[in-house]
């Protein structure tokens, strides 16, 4: 069987996008940087793969909100890519800033009629952090999250990562529908790694589908034990990280 | 028309900038301001309606779930009664404060917004952001103090106190070409001096002399565009004038007679380094390009470059520091035919921040706040860019009160067989990136100035402000043509703007420039402001014209600018042209060999033994313990570290911060290729407090402490590249330039001894700085001499690497090396425990002997876990490595090897617990392997000591038996007692 091919979007700013190709690669997967001005002029481009994933960065730079010119620039340039793109079966994955992108697309959690229900705002300490979390998954329908059945951890490294919805009925009810798929939960000694003041330690959610899905943390960060902070003397460096699960998930979902 | 669009953050507990207002006017004592709200605004022009900006902010500005937004039209009228409908958030915040950047100030998130707009299909004319602060009622007095001490910054921002008096954003009108002359004739040294200052030059009587010679046997007065050409290219900060300089030295060695000081010590080094490796030798190019290049494996060679943006970070330390990185990252990307930047690192040293503010000379910057203002560059810049900051220090000291040191490096990676590039005749010169404004005016002949307190308004044309993103787009652009090799030679434009850079890689062949066909950022620049400006993220090119067509396409995909501006001729001049007329014309010999080199006299007399003074504390070594864990120098900079993006790009092994208890590293790690084993390690060594005792110590002792960083992490120890960057006071004394030379002869001499070659450096000198105290009197305050020594090394495996946190209850602790009476300059010193006494003194063929020795134990997998011992000494050391680990130790001093002159018991103790002797390691060793220990280090002074334990805390016993356990958790709280954040 042919890998599935997945599309690297990357925008002027877009800074994670070569160890998301090398992630996807371990995953089995075939995977290209595209430059969204090149996907703008052609969007048939993006007929060949089976996955679009937006990494993380801080596309345009950032400078007016997280993700707020590269949403703008899909949706005014390449108007409903995205949604055909998941209609036709395909998976969108969004990292960090391009869950922040996703988010502002309203693809992931806005009303039947539009309105984004939530947002990611910044984070509670008003500043960057690059740390690393305790999640938990309850994958349900998420196709990038199937068999992450067991806490695992991940780094963030984010300013505008705190989940937050117009109310709380809004949580319960993306709760209800199954979209909160991933939170941040306590380490080993119990102490609570929700680092930005998420609502509900929300880090990623997908859409009704299931087949879009955003995270704040990185898991192309961690794909091998080395790049986990306390894996000297302790994990064996070769050994699998957790977040290569999730790249695996989604190759899974569409191989 | 003028648009003001606010946005407000709904709710206000997530206001930062206004609890940050609040907290900041406390401290400045103005007590009426107990509430505050922050508001983005937005000023833009164009002809644009309500209904556009309504839809811009909808769509654009403002989050529709945490954030609301008004609209107003600025009408200019500057009446105390604000725009009907500029209503303030709430009744008891009636009173608005504007802070907005100077006109020509780079604007990073207001080009967003003007660009963005056209995805609107709106077109602005102008955009300015504008931090806009509701307040109480206040004294307009207050509200300014406020304004100046906490929000902004004189050098490039503008503040109004009240309504915006604006109607429109100012424009510029083109430059109408006009040539100025500059007459030298007949000008005696005192009327040089005199024109080298007021015209901001930095150039002695001796170098404008050999100008008005020069030109006067030309026939000719030279032009002001010629002039300041020459000021840049003989500028301290551009070509080494004080390091490179013949010098009559008289040291502790003898009489010695150096015809370049640089040449003979530190480049000597190198140079017998290379040949003693002989076919073995893995330098690939240092000294010659903008960063030094070695081999790293097959395929690759990698690069590394630490440059000083001081004197530009204590006028605006936020965007003093984000464009220093900028400028070192251009470097890189600047080697050769382009190297991949994979890793930055940062080092600062500033005054203690609690420094009252009564002792602050007038325009001196708090360090507190300056800590903070560069950390944030750094960090907005490093991460935005996508380049792990993975390595740095913070050092403290009140001499760097007025002038901060500011190091930033970068680390590069390219193809192998691409450090070589080279211009050839007739290739285009073409400029790529950002474009060109007036800002960095002079970046290069000021930093060679000293500062006064009058700098800070003097300067403020020398202050960049950097765009990240456009330097992110540049180096996509330029990785991606070096791969299709469509350039022959690139360097960044840096200090001198486009007059260095193009003088640089015209060298021999010279190069006509059609300044006029530099792209500008706003009009009414001069064809000399173009030529000299520092404008951030450029970088020039040497195209051949065939290739230019390719070369443009792929800037055009990446949106970057490049444009052809000349040609390089092979005439061997630099003529630059305005609209097809000559402005200004130099030959390059002259330019670049022209200067004239003044014989220099330099003396050190070494200072007086002392015996150490005792003070009469009586404080247990754990209570000892406590307060150097809590030491500015030692203690945890987690609030820095985790501001930076430290995993980006995925090849990170070992962090700055790790283990389950999230301790230090002594040097970090990082893979060169994704997917592949081999490593690079990085570290950092600066013993400044030993500067002012003994320069030769100073030097050697960071170079051993860089080494020994890297080696602890299992760097191979014949394999390491070093790195120099000298910053000094004022080298204009013959008794100053006598400690920086005696600190050169240490860096060759350990060099030569660790067989590790310096591949790059930089200095920065005249780090002075001179004010009238409110009595009148004339000071001056310097800096301590500070060679901050820089550690590249290589990881065969990286899965083989050492961190320091321990690992395994059960295991046994080792110190490697012999401690010493050497307490000077140490951080129980700077507790006032013990006063003077024996500095450090390092002898180098015994640490590389060392080093060889615990390397071979790493490679052999016999080490857990190894840390490196300085700042704090054993005790701190062993802290560290437990709080890392979460788990325990015992450790008893009488069983650690010593070379002491006996003394009084306690004393003994507090020698062997906190001593900072030099090359020294505490290792923990797997019980299994600990039998082999004594086959590794044959030869080396080494002891058992203790063991590492299940239980939570750290148990000292003293020579004469007293045992007293600290609890970790007790010794983390005391570490990151300073978690000080903006």
């Amino acid at each position: 069987m042919l890998s599935p091919r997945v599309l690297v979007l990357r925008a002027p700013g877009t800074n994670c996008d070569h160890e998301t190709v090398h992630a996807f690669e371990r995953a089995g997967a075939i995977a290209k940087r595209v430059h969204v001005h090149a996907l703008a002029e052609k969007p048939s481009l993006a007929d060949d793969y089976q996955i679009l994933c937006i990494p993380g960065g801080f596309s345009y730079g950032d400078d007016i909100a997280s993700g707020r010119i590269l949403a703008l620039e899909l949706k005014t340039r390449l108007g409903d890519l995205l949604a055909r793109f998941r209609d036709r079966g395909g998976l969108v994955l969004g990292i960090c800033n391009g869950f922040q992108v996703l988010m502002q697309t309203g693809m992931l959690v806005a009303d039947p009629d539009g309105k984004p229900r939530a947002s990611l705002a910044h984070n509670r300490s008003g500043q960057f952090t690059d740390q690393w979390v305790r999640l938990a998954a309850k994958p349900g329908k998420c196709a990038m999250l199937q068999g992450l059945d067991q806490p695992f951890d991940l780094p963030v490294a984010h300013g505008e990562g705190r989940f937050v919805t117009r109310c709380a009925a809004d949580l319960d009810a993306l709760a209800a529908a199954g979209q909160l798929v991933l939170r941040y939960t306590t380490d080993a000694t119990g102490q609570p790694t929700n680092p930005n003041g998420s609502a509900g330690d929300v880090a990623g959610v997908c859409d009704p589908t299931g087949r879009v899905f955003g995270l704040m943390p990185h898991p192309e960060r961690f794909l091998v034990a080395t790049q986990h902070p306390s894996w000297n003397g302790r994990l064996d460096g070769d050994a699998f990280g957790a977040g290569l699960a999730i790249f695996a998930s989604a190759v899974k979902a569409v191989s | 028309m003028l648009w003001e669009v606010d946005v407000l953050s709904a709710d206000s507990a997530n206001d930062h900038a206004a609890r940050a207002v609040v907290k900041g006017a406390a401290d400045l004592g103005i007590i009426a301001c107990t509430s505050a709200r922050a508001v983005t605004a937005w000023l833009i022009e164009g002809e644009l309606s309500r209904s556009d900006l309504e839809r811009v902010a909808a769509s654009l500005l403002a989050d529709p779930v945490t954030e609301q937004f008004t609209i107003l039209e600025l009408t200019g009228a500057a009446s105390s009664a604000p725009d009907a409908a500029d209503t303030p958030p709430a009744a008891t915040l009636p009173f608005p404060l504007h802070v907005l950047p100077k006109p020509g100030v780079t604007d990073p998130a207001a080009q967003s917004v003007l660009e963005a707009m056209r995805l609107l299909g709106l077109e602005a004319v102008a955009v300015r952001s504008v931090k806009k602060y509701w307040l109480p009622e206040l004294p307009r007095a207050d509200a300014e103090r406020l304004a100046w001490k906490l929000l902004a910054s004189d050098a490039i921002h503008d503040v109004v106190v009240g309504p915006l008096p604006l109607r429109a954003l100012s424009g510029g009108r083109p430059w109408a070409f006009t040539e100025v002359e500059v007459p030298l004739e007949g000008l005696d040294e005192a009327a040089l001096a005199k024109l080298s200052r007021e015209r901001c030059l930095a150039l002695s009587p001796l170098e404008l002399a050999a100008v008005r010679d020069h030109f006067a046997a030309l026939g000719r007065t030279p032009l002001e565009i010629e002039l300041e050409t020459i000021a840049q290219t003989w500028s301290e900060h551009c070509c080494h004038k004080t390091l490179g300089s013949p010098i009559d030295h008289e040291g502790p060695a003898g009489a010695v007679r150096y015809d370049n000081l640089l040449k003979e010590t530190v480049f000597a080094a190198t140079r017998e380094v290379r040949e003693a490796l002989g076919r073995g030798d893995w330098c690939v190019s240092v000294f010659r390009d903008n960063s030094g290049v070695v081999r790293f494996d097959g395929d690759h060679d990698i690069c590394i470059k630490v440059e000083t943006h001081n004197h530009p970070s204590a006028i605006e330390p936020y965007g003093g520091a984000a464009t220093g990185l900028g400028g070192v990252i251009r470097d890189v990307l600047g080697t050769g035919l382009g190297a991949k930047p994979i890793a930055n690192l940062d080092v600062f040293c500033v005054a203690a921040p609690d420094t009252p503010a009564a002792e602050l000379p007038p325009g001196v910057i708090p360090p507190q706040r300056l800590l903070a203002g560069v950390v944030a560059g750094v960090r907005d810049y490093g991460n935005r860019m996508g380049i792990p900051t993975i390595a740095g220090a913070v050092a403290f000291h009140p001499g760097y009160l007025c002038n901060p040191l500011v190091f930033c490096g970068t680390v590069g990676i390219m193809p192998r067989n691409s450090a070589q590039a080279e211009v050839r005749k007739g290739d285009l010169v073409v400029v790529a990136g950002g474009r060109t404004g007036r800002d960095g005016i002079h970046g290069a002949t000021f930093s060679s100035i000293e500062l006064t307190s009058d700098s800070e308004s003097q300067s403020g044309g020398s202050v960049q402000i950097g765009h990240a993103i456009n330097e992110k787009m540049l180096v996509e652009f330029i990785l991606e043509a070096s791969r299709q090799r469509l350039f022959h030679a690139i360097t960044d434009c840096g200090a001198g703007g486009l007059s260095s850079a193009v003088g640089e890689m015209g060298a021999s062949l010279g190069a006509t420039v059609d300044l006029d066909k530099v792209p500008l950022k706003y009009e009414g620049l001069s064809a000399t402001e173009v030529w000299i400006s520092e404008a951030q993220e450029r970088m020039v090119l040497a195209v051949a014209p065939g290739d230019w067509e390719k070369l443009a396409r792929i800037a055009a995909d990446e949106g970057v600018e490049a444009t052809a501006i000349g040609t390089f001729t092979g005439d061997g001049r630099i003529e630059l042209k305005w609209a097809g007329r000559v402005a200004g014309a130099l030959d390059c010999h002259f330019l670049h060999e022209g200067r004239p080199r003044q014989r220099l006299q330099s003396r050190y007399v070494p200072l007086p033994a002392t015996a150490p003074a005792w003070s009469a504390s009586t404080a247990s070594l754990g209570a000892t313990l406590l307060e150097i864990l809590a030491a500015p120098d030692v203690a945890s900079k987690e609030w820095i570290i985790r501001q930076y993006d430290h995993e980006v790009q995925g090849c990170s092994v070992v962090k700055p911060l790790l283990g389950p208890g999230e301790g230090p590293a002594d040097a970090t790690v990082v893979r060169g290729v994704l997917g592949r084993d081999r490593g690079i390690a990085l570290g950092v060594g600066l013993r400044h407090r030993i500067g002012p005792l003994d320069p030769w110590q100073m030097a050697a002792g960071g170079i051993i402490e860089a080494v020994a960083n890297v080696v602890a992490a299992g760097a191979d120890p014949d394999r390491i590249a070093l790195l120099d960057n000298f910053c000094w006071g004022d080298t204009r004394r013959p008794e100053s330039l006598g400690t920086l030379v005696e600190a050169c002869r240490a860096c060759h001499d350990v060099a030569v001894d660790l067989g590790a070659p310096f591949v790059s450096g930089k200095d920065s000198l005249n780090n002075v700085f001179a004010w009238t105290d409110a009595a009148g009197k004339p000071r001056e305050l310097s800096i301590p001499p500070t060679l901050l020594a820089t550690a590249m090394g290589q990881v065969d495996d990286v899965r083989r690497v050492v961190t320091p946190d321990l690992k395994r209850p059960g295991s046994r602790l080792a110190v490697i090396g012999l401690t010493r009476d050497d307490l000077a300059g140490s951080q129980l010193e700077a507790l006032g425990v013990v006063t003077g006494g024996a500095v450090p003194t390092i002898h180098a063929p015994s640490c590389r002997k060392t080093f060889r020795h615990l390397a071979g134990a790493i490679r052999d997998g016999g080490i857990l876990a190894c840390h490196d011992v300085s700042d704090g000494g054993l005790l701190a050391a062993v802290a560290e490595m437990a709080i890392g680990g979460g788990i325990g130790a015992t450790i008893d001093l009488g069983k650690v090897p010593t070379l002491l002159e006996g003394g009084q018991e306690r004393h003994a103790d507090l020698t062997i617990a906190f001593a900072e002797s030099p090359c020294r390691f505490v290792c923990e060793v797997d019980a299994a392997s600990a039998g082999r220990m004594g086959e590794w280090l044959e030869g080396i002074p080494w002891a058992w000591v203790g063991e590492v334990v299940t239980a939570p805390e750290v148990t000292i016993t003293g020579c004469f038996g007293a045992d007293e356990s600290v609890a970790i958790d007790r010794l983390a709280r005391a570490w990151r007692s300073r978690q000080a954040s903006t």
